[in-house]
């Protein structure tokens, strides 16, 4: 086991992939030898050379098209975007190509060797273009698979199933806590599976869902709440497409209350997706709404970063609201 | 087609490939490196006045530049964008142009910003996201905007303006008003997707617009020649689309004047599209996150000082008595002066209120958003120790 942050380990789980499997290209803007402007990519230049891990133009339009093709072909290509807030010129490659390509050729053609790297979310003095959590528009989009990681240990693993999973996935890094969160990590290779959410926590009055770094704020807030003698159940959904219904129904099934947090806006968030199929599966048991703690339906705003964030007082404040409901 | 003589093929009988560049585009300087003129040199249209406010506003921005750079290190504000050694592009290019002329910046334009005449305080109100920033400290740093001034707000991300600015200038070509618009990006931003639909509708509709392009040699890390481009830069790609294309030294303020002057000309005389590209080079990191010790050298760097295009400025006012190394001190100084009080009188301007968050997202909050903002200022109200910023000036609360 290793010391590792967040960044280290995605390094480590593209290091691993790399020398594994010499069809592991990983690149993007700024990615090569100077390692990327997070450093996810630092050293695999120099390790694998500069035709395994490289620089693209400044094209994600062209960076994803061209990871198509790349994996089309066979290769396990790993593009990164180099902030979340900057996929959509590559959106028509994603959403009508990745994610299409297997299914429109009678699966003649497929590009299962892609994964999808980006960073997401706020909290970072970002601002609008800096601090987006877009996976609601692509959880829309049938034949992707995406995974938001919450903490090294975890964002190793599904790096690595991700990368050789047989279809394309998006992978979208919590770039808050990419230093910030740091954890024991085996330096050896091994998975954790796609689809297949992690109960962190038991509890039986309420269950806590979130994903990437929001797993943070409702650990923080179950820590106040079971001070109010509120036996809360932690559970990280991991993947969001697709998600993983069985283990946050049987978990609702037991508490009887769902609290889902997400840092995107509310309206048409992942969150509201969740909630009915929810309500569908659970409704007898359910003793309150189901609670969305979400961002606000405007734009992410720099000055009001710490009011628009939806942090662990926002979850704990729900939590007692849909316990005394 | 069949029509349209220019596009009548030459047959030939042997085959031959053009060449990848066998287009060479030369680059047009007036002022060398050393402060003087080439001695043939064609000289844009200027007087005394208009090279003092143009030398004037690039002193400014240096200060600016240099102060805030020092600000963001010692956490005053969270990012930075310095313009270091582009000034000449983007002030000289605004000196071309109409003040009604809309301006459609990347994100290092605070030059042309600066020459359109906004204030240090507005400047300051911006980098500090108070509630007197014009765009309500919405957005990061540098991302500058004012309508007063004919100058488009900036977005992170890159590209996006240039289409925006065909259109806009197919707008002003219907209005018949005269003017056009400018548009400044990278010579990164030029790989963009966007960048191709831009100049091509420009070209197809003969719109009024210049497309400034700084290539500064890198886009963060990434160096424009072999990772960026394989080709001879961002020039022949405006013969591609077939657009009036001039290559100019970006740190001559001379050149930088003549050829917007010219493209201007083009652009409302003729409905010319122009595609204008400035050789300058990025002295300072692609911005306060960046450190670009990592993938360039000092030599590098000092090759691109010798060219700097603010001294070179002062040697020719210097050498043609329109300025002391004295006068030239002296504004430095005041400058210095305004930019300290601006930042200090900033920075203690409180935050906008909190109703702000939901303005503006549609021309009305709808009830949604105002239900949304109820609960979220009681929120507020509850830990107000957790939101200081707008915590006091809640009604209820201590305003």
């Amino acid at each position: 086991m290793a010391k590792m942050n967040l960044l280290q380990a995605i390094n480590n789980a593209l290091d691993l992939a790399m020398a594994k499997n010499d069809k592991v290209y990983s690149f993007g803007e700024d990615t090569g030898s100077f390692g990327g402007v997070f450093r996810a990519t630092s050293g695999l230049t120099e390790k694998y050379g500069k035709h395994r891990n490289f620089n693209t133009p400044l094209v994600e339009q062209g960076i994803l098209g061209f990871a198509n093709g790349l994996a089309s072909q066979g290769s396990y290509a790993v593009a990164e975007i180099q902030f979340g807030d900057y996929i959509f010129p590559a959106f028509d490659q994603i959403v009508n190509e990745s994610a299409k390509f297997r299914y429109r050729s009678g699966n003649e053609f497929n590009v299962g060797g892609l994964t999808i790297r980006t960073p997401y979310g706020g909290g970072i003095a970002g601002g609008h273009y800096h601090s987006q959590s877009p996976e609601a528009y692509f959880a829309h989009t049938p034949g992707l698979k995406i995974v938001m990681p919450r903490n090294p240990y975890e964002a190793k693993g599904l790096l690595l199933s991700s990368i050789f999973d047989p279809n394309p996935v998006l992978f979208m890094e919590p770039k808050r806590i990419y230093r910030a969160s740091v954890g024991e990590v085996p330096e050896e290779e091994y998975t954790i599976p796609l689809g297949k959410a992690d109960v962190m926590k038991e509890g039986s009055d309420i269950t806590l869902l979130a994903w990437g770094a929001q797993v943070e704020m409702i650990e923080k807030a179950a820590e106040m709440a079971e001070k109010d003698g509120v036996s809360c159940e932690l559970i990280d959904l991991r993947t969001i497409l697709p998600w993983d219904i069985e283990t946050v129904a049987k978990s609702v099934t037991k508490t009887g209350r769902l609290l889902v947090t997400q840092e995107a806006p509310l309206t048409g968030g992942f969150a509201s997706e969740i909630a009915a199929t929810i309500q569908d599966r659970c409704f007898l048991y359910l003793e309150s709404p189901i609670a969305r703690v979400c961002g606000l339906d405007t734009p992410y705003p720099l000055s009001h970063e710490k009011e628009y964030f939806v942090d662990h007082l926002k979850v704990y404040e729900a939590i007692k609201a849909s316990m005394n409901y | 087609m069949a029509k349209d003589k220019k596009h009548q093929l030459e047959i030939v009988t042997k085959p031959s490939f053009i060449d990848g560049s066998a287009l060479k585009i030369p680059m047009l300087q007036i002022l060398k490196e050393d402060g003087t003129l080439h001695k043939d040199a064609e000289l844009p249209e200027f007087d005394k006045e208009l090279m003092l406010k143009i030398f004037d506003t690039m002193q400014f921005i240096r200060v600016l530049d240099e102060r805030m750079i020092a600000a963001q290190r010692q956490g005053r504000i969270s990012f930075y964008l310095s313009s270091l050694g582009e000034e000449a592009a983007s002030i000289g290019s605004a000196a071309a142009l109409d003040d009604e002329d809309m301006i459609m910046g990347q994100y290092r334009e605070q030059g042309s910003l600066a020459y359109r005449g906004f204030t240090v305080e507005q400047f300051m109100n911006q980098l500090f996201s108070n509630e007197q920033d014009l765009g309500k400290g919405r957005q990061m740093p540098v991302h500058y905007g004012c309508a007063d001034l004919n100058f488009m707000t900036i977005a992170s991300p890159l590209a996006t303006q240039i289409p925006q600015a065909t259109g806009y200038a197919y707008g002003q070509k219907m209005d018949k008003n005269g003017k056009c618009t400018i548009c400044y990006f990278g010579e990164g931003a030029a790989s963009e997707g966007d960048f191709h639909a831009a100049l091509n509708m420009a070209a197809v509709y003969r719109v009024p617009v210049i497309f400034f392009c700084r290539n500064n040699g890198y886009a963060i890390s990434t160096p424009a020649q072999g990772e960026q481009f394989a080709g001879d830069g961002i020039a022949p790609r405006g013969v591609g689309y077939g657009m009036k294309t001039i290559r100019i030294d970006g740190n001559d303020i001379m050149a930088v004047l003549k050829a917007t002057q010219m493209a201007r000309k083009l652009a409302v005389e003729e409905n010319e599209p122009v595609l204008i590209e400035g050789m300058s080079y990025r002295m300072a990191g692609h911005s306060t996150s960046d450190d670009p010790t990592g993938y360039r050298t000092r030599d590098e760097e000092a090759g691109w000082r010798a060219k700097d295009p603010l001294e070179r400025l002062q040697k020719w006012l210097l050498s043609k008595d329109w300025m002391t190394q004295e006068k030239a001190d002296e504004i430095y100084q005041q400058k210095k002066e305004a930019v300290l009080a601006a930042l200090k009188k900033a920075e203690k301007v409180a935050v906008p209120h909190i109703d702000e968050i939901i303005e503006d997202v549609y021309d009305q909050p709808h009830d949604q958003l105002q239900q949304q903002l109820r609960d979220l200022k009681a929120h507020i109200q509850k830990y107000p120790d957790a939101y200081p910023k707008t915590s006091g000036r809640i009604e209820g609360g201590q305003d």
